[in-house]
């Protein structure tokens, strides 16, 4: 089952640079065992697990330099890895090769709360660092659902049901340590700098964020934080057609509403979620939402909010302002991908990933519903609306080769169905190792060929993370 | 309606740090460490916060004993709600071997002087998993081994907090801001009658033993025998 090669092992140009690997890391940081292996070749997506031949734990950036050095020398494959909690089987060693598992770089370094911006290492997930500035009144906001790596988050340029308020990473990466797969550490914005804007020179930093680990390892991010609103409210609301969910929350951004959140639920993942959970939703489309700011323009947010669902035929609209009860009325939201899964016992889920232009988003979600009844396929949708972003949640026995098959036609059609629409087939997982040639698609070959010449240039020897992204 | 609820915040290590002994083994690292509020003080916080809220309270003063630091754990429970701070000052020494004891006379001491008619604490003891003011008295249901219970007491009260007892909230930033204009008022231990000599001595502080890697055995023989081998049986 593993596809790792026990020759590739035994070849004397690995020994000699396990060899060296330990002479860097020592040999707590180098570890050859199948389970340390299978680990770190899998994340959260249904591709199957590709382990590394060897898995490396460096703890400082100097230490991570030598051994890229020692992976270039010995044309190496490199992977770096940060929670694994990535959907598009990013870290998948498809040529072997060594895995860089970040984990033991996990500081929180420098913080400037009146600067709004804090200096993380690739260990700190996204929850830690929020726990680390509870005190300063400050967060980051991008929220991508896991408890992700936020140098891995940067690597698959995240986002998440905030970023119709805060932006993805792309707007909030300041400044990245990155170290190359020949070991040169480069600052993408010179090193320690941090202002808020700036025009100097090539945007580096937004090259690497997206970049999925294909062009160099990130060891050091500085992030761009925000004050903790003053308070929120969440509010729920049901509506007759997508049509008019959609209209909604388009209607919602031109009044200019400051929205935090807007999140879309499909009737059929209402119904997923009543049973799950026990509610009694009304099982038509639904608009989640959450408001932040003052105590006073938060009212005024909920009631043009609440007049201009009222105006496209919506109704049941609860909204809510302490913890607890916001909690309650988000659960659906937060249980969709449980929800879905609790539809049929025993199978698993893949979620989609397309991102439209917000007026083609209720002719894309109507064509794709009538795909999924016409091909038998179990697939509740949520969306991040505000931003055209939305998620099937495919329900699929893997067991079941005829199903599989369709559920991986189903996605190529929906991918050219946003593709036709002028959207893009991954609005924030990724490339990764499935989407490659929809890339291509997506693009074109002019890009393309600039795409390529960037990574010659920075990886000539196509070490960095192998078949993945082009 | 009860008049003033005094709650104290310590100023601990971060429960993300990992602890490390000093070399001499006289105590924890603290020097460059990372603190913040303890989190069951947050949690009484947040309690005596909601009873003002729900105007059950008319004040909450956060209290902490320490150096100069713990201000920023009394900005701290004002950016979260309480009206006004007290900083009991201790340092050095004395700070070093500032004990429940000690503590407890101070509370008590602050509790009378500021005529407070309920002590919300972080937990040690029994703990409330809710509290509700009904009149003058405060009914509290606590978890016990066999379950809840309810009981109903008279102010002046000590609560302690469980960690089900809520969730706290974040202090955001524009409540840090204003909590700024709140004021913190400093008293020394002497002033409340208190005497900090302490009846305990730290000899030692040692880190707990490693754990050691188990052993895999194929047989039943092979445990008994290893088992016998260590002197276990």
């Amino acid at each position: 089952m593993l596809s790792c090669s026990v020759c590739s092992l035994q070849s004397e140009g690995l020994e000699r640079a396990v060899a060296a690997f330990r002479s860097v890391s020592g040999d707590e940081g180098v570890s050859l065992g199948e389970a340390v292996r299978e680990q770190h070749g899998r994340d959260e997506s249904v591709h199957r697990c590709r382990p590394p031949d060897v898995v490396v734990f460096p703890r400082c950036v100097e230490e991570v330099s030598a051994l890229a050095k020692i992976c270039h020398e010995h044309q190496l494959p490199i992977i770096p890895f940060g929670t694994g909690t990535g959907l598009e089987g990013g870290v998948g060693a498809l040529k072997g090769g060594v895995c860089f598992s970040l984990r033991n770089m996990d500081q929180v370094l420098d913080l400037h709360q009146e600067d709004f911006d804090v200096t993380v290492e690739p260990g700190v997930t996204r929850k830690a660092l929020n726990s680390y500035l509870r005190d300063t009144g400050l967060w980051f906001p991008v929220d991508p659902g896991a408890d992700a790596s936020l140098c891995g988050m940067a690597s698959t340029s995240a986002s998440g049901t905030n970023a119709v308020r805060y932006g993805t990473m792309r707007e909030n990466v300041l400044n990245l340590e990155v170290v190359l797969a020949d070991g040169t550490i480069i600052h993408t914005a010179g090193r320690g700098r941090r202002p808020r804007k700036t025009s100097a020179g090539y945007n580096l930093t937004n090259l690497f964020v997206g970049s999925e680990g294909t062009l160099g390892i990130l060891t050091k991010a500085t992030l761009r934080l925000y004050g903790i609103p003053e308070s929120m409210v969440s509010a729920v609301c049901s509506f007759p057609s997508v049509q008019a969910a959609v209209d909604s929350t388009v209607q919602v951004l031109q009044a200019g509403v400051p929205i935090a959140r807007i999140e879309f639920l499909d009737d059929v993942m209402i119904g997923a979620c009543n049973s799950f959970n026990s509610l009694s939703y009304p099982v038509t489309p639904t608009l989640f939402l959450e408001f932040h700011g003052s105590s006073k323009s938060l009212e005024e947010q909920v009631s043009i909010t609440e007049e201009i669902t009222r105006d496209n035929g919506g109704s049941d609209f609860a909204w809510a302002e302490d913890e607890e009860t916001r909690a309650k009325l988000w659960k659906a939201r937060h249980d969709a991908w449980y929800a879905s899964l609790a539809l049929r016992p025993g199978c698993k889920a893949y979620s989609t990933d397309v991102c439209v232009p917000l007026s083609r988003l209720p002719q894309i979600i109507v064509e794709t519903k009538e795909d999924l009844i016409r091909n038998n396929l179990t697939g509740p949708i949520a969306g991040h609306v505000g931003d055209g972003n939305f998620h099937c949640i495919m329900v699929l026995d893997p067991n079941d080769p005829d199903e599989v098959q369709r559920v991986h036609e189903f996605t190529e059609r929906l991918a050219r169905r946003a593709l036709a629409m002028d959207g893009t087939c991954t609005g924030e997982h990724g490339v990764g190792l499935g989407k490659r040639a929809l890339l291509r698609e997506e693009l074109g070959p002019m890009a393309m060929e600039v795409m390529q010449g960037l990574k010659a240039t920075l990886d000539p020897k196509n070490l960095m993370n192998p078949g993945k992204v082009l | 309606m009860a008049a003033r609820v005094l709650v104290g915040v310590k100023r601990v290590i971060d429960y993300a740090v990992k602890i490390r002994v000093k070399p001499d083994n006289t105590g924890v690292v603290t020097d460059g460490v990372k603190h913040s509020m303890n989190p069951f003080c947050e949690i009484a916080v947040e309690e005596a916060v909601r009873l003002k809220e729900k105007k059950l309270v008319k004040e909450v003063v956060a209290v902490s004993c320490g150096p100069q630091q713990v201000q920023e754990t009394i900005r701290t429970a004002l950016a979260m709600g309480a009206d006004r701070g007290i900083h009991v000052e201790v340092s050095g020494k004395d700070y070093d071997t500032l004990g429940p004891l000690q503590v407890s006379k101070i509370l008590a001491a602050l509790a009378k002087k500021e005529e407070a008619s309920l002590v919300i604490l972080g937990k040690q003891g029994t703990f409330a998993s809710e509290v509700t003011i009904d009149g003058d008295k405060i009914k509290v249901i606590r978890e016990i081994d066999g379950g809840l219970e309810t009981i109903k007491i008279n102010m002046p009260a000590v609560v302690t907090a469980d960690l089900r007892l809520n969730t706290p909230r974040y202090a955001t930033l524009p409540n840090i801001m204003k909590a700024k204009k709140k004021k913190i008022a400093s008293v020394k231990p002497g002033e409340l009658g208190v005497d900090l000599t302490s009846r305990l001595e730290v000899l030692r502080v040692e880190e707990p033993a490693q754990r050691q890697a188990g052993v895999k055995v194929e047989t039943v023989e092979d445990l008994v025998g290893k088992l016998k081998e260590a002197g276990r049986i």
